[in-house]
This record gives structure tokens, C-alpha cells and sequence, in this order.
């Protein structure tokens, strides 16, 4: 179309990474204006070329607007999903072709690693990424200077440095879109890394399951030996250090670094004792420095706008800007970069605008799923590696799930340590049989089969679980139980005590009930009802068979909302039906009497 | 030689030392499952669990592959350590009651019952049948498959090994699938019958040793028990 309008020679156009506003993808930004057209499909190609591109008028249906005031943003910065952010590592996904390195040259990419290989000592350099209190990504939060000197003073003829790109947890995609988008920011930050510790060679470990990821990696680690930023004798300095990259199999496990040097040395992906940390003897012996995907593109940050000016973002022992995955019942989902310190609240109501249907907010879980539930009542809780573990969760990768007042917090918990238990390797006691017995007891729960003391056993449980496990996968193997417990446990007791399920989620608790005075006999539900449970016909009110019902809910979502004359009960035992043929005689007002 | 103290014992132990291999020179008693003489330390059952460090700041970590440290601080027996064994060995009950060193092990501990559901399974996946045929026979037949709750103990592919020279190396080293507890009847998992031993004064112990042997039958000890924190 370009071609055809011979525009091809005024407009260029760029295929981006993403722009982290999931929820109204895929867009197109219009620049020099920065007009953010939401949604768009092929269809709409013709129209923004003609109208906004050569007419400058703006698509209004096209325009993000907001879903509580309905309200249309034109301009990107507008929004108020980014207006809020802060962003640093993501600012350049919207604006580098990932698989192009000049792209990256004009964003000034490459210009921190010139300025470390002619200017700098590696010592220097790790001073500079202390001083700059940038701390570890990958969600145990270890200062990345200090894990970078412990590895340069470490004995060894060679040495390695490792990207832990194995992110695994369900809902979590940030270092995925670092990856996809920007893999140059990366690369830059494992160079700078390398010669910092005095490596040689470096392993980018992503997961099978990101196959554009792998391809825009692999691309970029081609652009950057032919530019000589990797290679034999960096940018004529005499430093060498180059990239490959190791491809895991998926194994949420393999994210713990014991386990991921385990996988890239071939052996099955199982932690490991430490000490000696890998920092000491890691890949096949050697010292090696891993850090995660979102802590190495970091690095060229620090090291170009300076360790002073990046301490100030954030809070007195967290800095920087952390990128979250905020999903589940949120308005907008998506990534989203916020400066460390900033509160669950702003991140909640500012940046995702807020619980869809008018619901209420009950929790928020952080650091996947092996994090904790965070209750509403600390949601004006500053957002720090120390205050998230305070509150009983994790930082983590940086996932976040929202979760609305429909959510069944023993059921969130039965979910995760079924997941866990799936997820473990098997190897400790504690974390093998410590998920699953959890995860028994769990089931139990929410099937109405909870006994007195369960409670009190699932906590000592955890306790052990989270206390006596090797690695990192068991020793939070049991937040999601015990945050819940800490935070929800009157849930636990109506499921153990009254066999009710407050959120109306566990099926085992609940059951379907049409009301006969409200039931206009409209024959819907019975229709769409998959296993033929409602009997009644033309004039008849309906009657749920309670033996036939696999609690769908289907009845209840296709009852007119006029009507309204399905209800789910929890707790309560549903009515005795009225007797079979009852009828139904509808008056000219839509007054229904009930005639047995 | 380095110096550490294991329950307030100054102790001194070689630079290669593990905890436990500290522990057991001293004569001090930690229960292990997973772990075997002359096989390489693996840290599966995490029985040998200890509470290492000082004041609010101690961990808990496996004594057969943690190694020694210059003033290293080592409680083998407190009661966040006892509290942790004994839940693990019901753990243990719960896979695999009918293994007579599991049996033996809970009357140790003194557990006498099991608050999870019953598996009743064979294996306990210590893996020690697996270091066996690797380190010892030289043969590396057998490996674990699958991970988490779809653990498994096999050959490769489930077929008949070609490096097998069935040995019984693997049988012979399993702790749980070779001696059967004739006692215990399936609705009762914890057996006991033929491992009494009479009740110790402490059940744990933070900073005191006792050096009898007689675990308090002496009468010497007129430490009171601590009281259980709640």
C-alpha cells in the first residue's frame, strides 16, 4: 500500500517488539505524533494511511479509551496505563526493530559497552554496579556488584557468565518481551558483565517454548560478531567473549541456578548444594556469574547514565525500576515498569485501571506461583524486595495476578501446589511429598471434606516444606498456602466448618436453584443445559435434577437478567423442588402465580 | 583444620569435611535416610536437616552435604529440627509404611501416628540405588524419570538395560522395598513393635550434650524440658 500511495520514500514503517499493553494489542503508533491506535486489523491498514497518515485527522474508534470513564486518549504519553510507568527497559521495545542492530546503534545501544572496554577497569565497573544498588531480577534480590566481584575474585582458569532466561511461571512474560524486543540490551549488559568478571564465554538459557525469542537472540548475537561487539578482540580491545545459547526444556525447576548449570552441562535439571555457590564453581567448576534477563539489560543503563543517577530511582535499598507482568482480573493487563517503592495501589487502580465489572478486589499475588496472595488491606504496601517478603510473598520474576471477589483463595491454593508438585524435581522429601500431601489436603478442603485440625496441619506442613527444602522452588513451595492461610483463613473455616465456599468457586459446595416464583418457564436453560439436568417444558417451571447437575454454571449465565431466577447457592441446601408439573400461568402484567 | 561448634561443643574437622561427617566422628547422632558410606552425599530426605548460625538468623540445611566452615555454628538437635524431623518421617510413613527402616526411624523420632493419606507406594526416590549403580558398579543403569509427583526409577526407556549386569547392587542398598515390617496391619501405619526404646529426658536439646549415652536415664540431667513455643 506504501508502494502504492509512493509513501515508501516518506513513511517508513517498523515492525517493534512488544509494547506491553496487552490488552489492546495489536497498535500502531503514528510518529512524529505518537497517535496509539489500539486493536487494529489489516482491515484498518486503508483508513489510517488515508485519514490520519495523509489526511492528519484522527480514527476515533481506533483510540484507546478508558474502560471505567469511556474516556479517548489520543497520544501514547496520554494513557494512563504508561503515563504512570517508568520506563526503562521498555521504552526502547516500542522503538528498536529487534532484529535490526542499527536500530539499536541509534538508540544509543552499544555506546555503555565502548565506553566500559576504553574508559574503564573492570574493577571500576563493579564498583560502579554496587554503588548503583541494582540488585538481582530474578526475585531473590542479591545485589548483582556484589555477585560479580565474589565471581572476579574467584580462582579459575576460565570463567562463564549465564542469562537465566527460564522463565517459567504461569502469567509471567517480562523477560520473554525483553528477549523478543530488545535482545541487544541484553547481549550488551553479558559483555559488559564479561569483562567486569574476566569471562570468556556466556550462555543465554531460554526456554524451547519462546521460539521467537530464541530466533531474535540468535540473530542478534550474528549482527553483533559481524559488528565485533562479540567475538575475538571487542571493539580493538583486546577482550574476548562470545555467546551461545542453551536451549531448556521447559522444567520450571531450571530456573534455579543450580539446576539451569546442571541442564547446560547435560545432567537432568536438579539444585544442587550451596555453598559452594556457583559464583565459586558453577558451570563445569568454574566460577560463573548468573543473573536474570531484566538484570543484564539493566546494565548498560548504570553504566551509561551512571550508578548516581540510577540510585535515585526507587527506594533506600531497592532501586531501579522493576518490570511486572500485571494479569488476572485486572481492566488493563500487560507489562508494566514502575520504579521500585511505588504502591500496590497505584499499580492496581492507576496503572490497570481497576477491577473489571465493577467487582471488588480481594488479592494480588506476586512472584508466580510461588509467591504469596497479598490481601486488600495492604494494598498501599510500598513495593520492595523486603516489604514483599515482610508481607509473606516474594518479588519473584515479577509476575502479578489479580484476583477479583470470585476468587476462592483455597482453591488459588490447591491450583499452585498441584502446579508445584508437578513442577518440582522431585528430589527433596519435603518438597515432593510436602506439595502433594498440601495439595490432598487442599482438595479435601474444597470438596467439603475438610476436618478440624486440617488447618493446623497444612500450616505445620508448610512450615516444614518451606524450612527443610534444598533450592528455592521448595522453600517457597509454600507461600501460596501459607499467605493464604495468613490472610484468608475465615475462608478456610467456612469451607472446613460450614461447608460453604464464600466465592461461590468450589464446585463440591455450591449448587444451582431456580426460584419457582421467578422462573417464567422461558425453556433457555433447559436448552443449553449440557447434561439434560433441568426438567420442565413449555408453561412448566424448570427444576434443577441436583444428581444430574455438574455445576457448570451454564443456567446461570443464559437466565435473562430480567428474570434472574437462577441463584447459586453455597453453604445452603437447595430447596425441595415445588411437584412435578407445577405450572406456570403467566398473567398479562408479568405477575407469575404458582397453581400446584 | 578448621573450628566449629556443633551444640555448643567446640569441635575441630577437616577442610572437606560435610556437617554430618563432623557430627558422626564426634559421636554425635543425626538419623539419615539418603544417605550412605562411600556413596557421593545427595540430600533427598532432608532427615539430616540442622539449624546452622546464631540469634533470629539460622537456616536449616541438609548435614550431609553442607560443608564445614571456619566457626561455623551447628544445633543438631533443636526444636525447630526435631519439630521438622518428625514431620518428614511421617512424610516417609505415609509413602511407604511397610519399609521396616522407615518403621524404625518414627519409633526413634517418636512419631506415633500419621495425619496425611497413606500411599502405601515402595519406592521413597532417595536415589540411592541409582549412586550405587553409578559410583560403585560402575554401570549407570538406572535413573530417576519424569519430576515432582510423576518421579520414577528406571532404565532408560523402560527397556531392558544392555549395562545391567543385575548385580542386585540396587536391591541390596534400598532402604525401603527391602525389609518389610511384618508388624504393622494396613489401617495402622505406624507399627513400632520391634524397636522400643524407653523415652529420652529431652527431646531436644539447643546447647547441651548429653555425654552418658543413657539419654537421661542417669539422673543426672535436672535440665527442664523448654516448653514447647506456640
Amino acid at each position: 500500500m506504501l508502494e502504492k500511495d509512493s509513501l515508501h520514500d516518506k513513511l517508513a514503517m517498523r515492525i517493534t517488539g512488544c509494547g506491553g499493553f496487552c490488552q489492546s494489542e495489536p497498535n500502531i503508533i503514528i510518529y512524529p505524533e505518537e497517535i496509539y491506535y489500539q486493536r487494529v486489523s489489516a482491515d484498518d491498514a486503508e483508513e489510517v494511511i488515508s485519514e490520519t497518515v495523509l489526511g492528519g485527522r484522527v480514527i476515533e474508534r481506533l483510540l484507546y479509551a478508558d474502560p471505567n470513564t469511556g474516556e479517548r486518549f489520543v497520544h501514547l504519553n496520554e494513557i494512563p496505563f504508561f503515563k504512570k510507568q517508568k520506563r526503562l527497559l521498555l521504552k526502547n521495545n516500542l522503538q528498536v526493530d529487534p532484529t535490526s542492530i542499527d536500530d539499536y546503534l541509534v538508540a544509543n545501544g552499544y555506546s555503555a559497552l565502548s565506553k566500559v572496554l576504553r574508559e574503564k577497569t573492570p574493577d571500576e565497573v563493579i564498583d560502579e554496579i554496587k554503588q548503583s544498588g541494582l540488585r538481582g531480577r530474578g526475585g531473590a534480590g542479591f545485589p548483582t556488584g556484589e555477585k560479580w566481584g565474589l565471581c572476579r575474585k574467584a580462582k579459575g582458569d576460565v570463567k562463564y557468565v549465564i542469562c537465566n532466561a527460564d522463565e517459567g511461571d504461569p502469567g509471567a512474560y517480562m523477560d520473554r518481551s525483553l528477549l523478543e524486543g530488545n535482545p541487544h540490551s541484553v547481549i550488551e549488559g553479558m559483555v559488559i558483565g564479561a569483562f567486569a568478571i574476566g569471562a570468556c564465554e556466556g550462555f543465554i538459557y531460554v526456554r524451547d517454548e519462546y521460539p521467537l525469542a530464541v530466533r531474535h537472540c540468535k540473530i542478534a548475537i550474528e549482527k553483533a560478531r559481524e559488528h565485533g561487539f562479540l567475538g575475538n578482540d571487542i571493539l580493538g580491545s583486546g577482550f574476548s567473549f562470545d555467546i551461545r545459547i542453551s536451549m531448556g526444556a521447559g522444567a520450571f525447576v531450571c530456573g534455579e541456578e543450580t539446576a539451569l548449570i546442571a541442564s547446560i552441562e547435560g545432567e537432568r535439571g536438579t539444585p544442587g548444594q550451596r555453598p559452594p555457590f556457583p559464583a565459586e564453581r558453577g558451570l563445569w567448576n568454574m566460577p560463573t556469574d548468573i543473573n536474570n534477563v531484566e538484570t543484564w539489560a539493566n546494565v548498560p543503563l548504570v553504566v551509561s547514565k551512571g550508578a548516581s543517577w540510577y540510585s535515585k530511582i526507587g527506594t533506600e535499598r531497592s532501586k531501579g525500576t522493576k518490570v511486572f507482568s500485571l494479569v488476572g482480573k485486572i481492566n488493563n493487563t500487560g507489562l508494566v515498569e514502575v520504579p521500585l517503592g511505588i504502591t500496590l495501589r497505584e499499580i492496581v487502580d492507576d496503572i490497570g485501571a481497576g477491577i473489571p465489572s465493577g467487582k471488588r478486589f480481594k488479592a494480588i499475588q506476586t512472584g508466580g506461583p510461588s509467591g504469596g496472595c497479598i490481601p486488600a488491606s495492604l494494598l498501599d504496601l510500598p513495593i520492595d524486595y523486603e516489604s514483599l517478603t515482610e508481607a509473606g510473598s516474594i518479588m519473584g520474576s515479577g509476575g502479578m495476578i489479580v484476583m477479583d471477589e470470585d476468587t476462592c483463595m483455597v482453591d488459588i491454593a490447591r491450583y499452585y501446589t498441584a502446579f508445584l508438585n508437578d513442577e518440582s524435581c522431585g528430589k527433596c522429601l519435603s518438597c515432593r511429598k510436602g506439595t502433594q500431601k498440601m495439595h490432598e489436603i487442599l482438595t479435601d478442603i474444597s470438596e467439603g471434606k475438610g476436618k478440624e485440625g486440617d488447618i493446623e496441619l497444612l500450616e505445620e506442613l508448610a512450615v516444614v516444606t518451606k524450612e527443610t527444602s534444598l533450592c528455592g522452588l521448595g522453600q517457597t513451595a509454600s507461600n501460596p498456602v501459607l499467605s493464604t492461610l495468613r490472610y484468608f483463613q475465615d475462608e478456610y473455616e467456612a469451607h472446613i466448618k460450614e461447608k460453604r465456599c464464600p466465592a461461590g468457586v468450589c464446585k463440591a459446595l455450591i449448587s444451582y436453584y431456580i426460584e419457582p416464583e421467578k422462573c417464567q418457564a422461558c425453556m433457555i436453560c433447559l436448552r443449553n443445559c449440557p447434561v439434560e439436568a433441568i426438567t420442565g417444558g413449555k408453561g412448566l417451571v424448570h427444576i434443577i435434577e441436583h444428581d444430574k447437575c455438574i455445576k457448570c454454571g451454564a443456567c446461570l449465565e443464559v437466565c435473562p437478567t430480567r428474570f434472574s431466577a437462577v441463584t447459586k447457592l453455597s453453604g445452603l441446601k437447595a430447596p425441595e423442588p415445588v411437584l412435578q408439573g407445577t405450572k406456570v400461568i403467566r398473567k398479562q402484567s408479568g405477575e407469575t402465580d404458582v397453581n400446584a | 583444620m578448621l573450628t566449629l561448634r556443633i551444640n555448643g561443643l567446640d569441635v575441630r574437622a577437616e577442610e572437606w569435611w560435610t556437617i554430618l561427617e563432623t557430627a558422626r566422628f564426634y559421636g554425635i547422632e543425626i538419623p539419615t535416610f539418603c544417605y550412605r558410606e562411600g556413596l557421593s552425599p545427595w540430600g533427598g530426605c532432608r532427615l539430616c536437616v540442622v539449624e546452622i548460625g546464631e540469634g533470629t538468623n539460622t537456616k536449616m540445611m541438609s548435614s550431609c552435604t553442607y560443608p564445614v566452615s571456619q566457626g561455623l555454628v551447628v544445633r543438631t538437635h533443636s526444636e525447630r529440627v526435631i519439630k521438622a524431623r518428625k514431620v518428614l518421617v511421617e512424610l516417609l510413613l505415609a509413602s511407604c509404611p511397610s519399609s521396616k527402616n522407615i518403621q524404625d526411624l518414627a519409633t526413634k523420632l517418636g512419631v506415633q501416628k500419621v495425619r496425611f493419606k497413606v500411599d502405601n507406594e515402595d519406592c521413597v526416590y532417595c536415589g540411592l540405588c541409582i549412586r550405587m549403580c553409578a559410583e560403585q558398579m560402575d554401570a549407570k543403569a538406572i535413573g530417576f524419570v519424569n519430576r515432582g509427583g510423576k518421579i520414577r526409577i528406571t532404565t532408560p526407556f523402560d527397556r531392558k538395560s544392555d549395562v545391567c549386569r543385575q548385580c542386585g547392587a540396587c536391591m541390596y542398598v534400598c532402604p525401603a522395598c527391602q525389609l518389610r515390617c511384618q508388624g504393622t496391619e494396613p489401617p495402622q501405619v505406624v507399627c513400632g513393635s520391634c524397636l522400643r526404646l524407653e523415652p529420652t529426658c529431652t527431646e531436644f536439646y539447643s546447647d547441651v550434650m548429653c555425654y552418658m549415652g543413657a539419654e537421661g536415664n542417669c539422673g543426672t540431667c535436672v535440665r527442664e524440658k523448654p516448653k514447647a513455643k506456640e
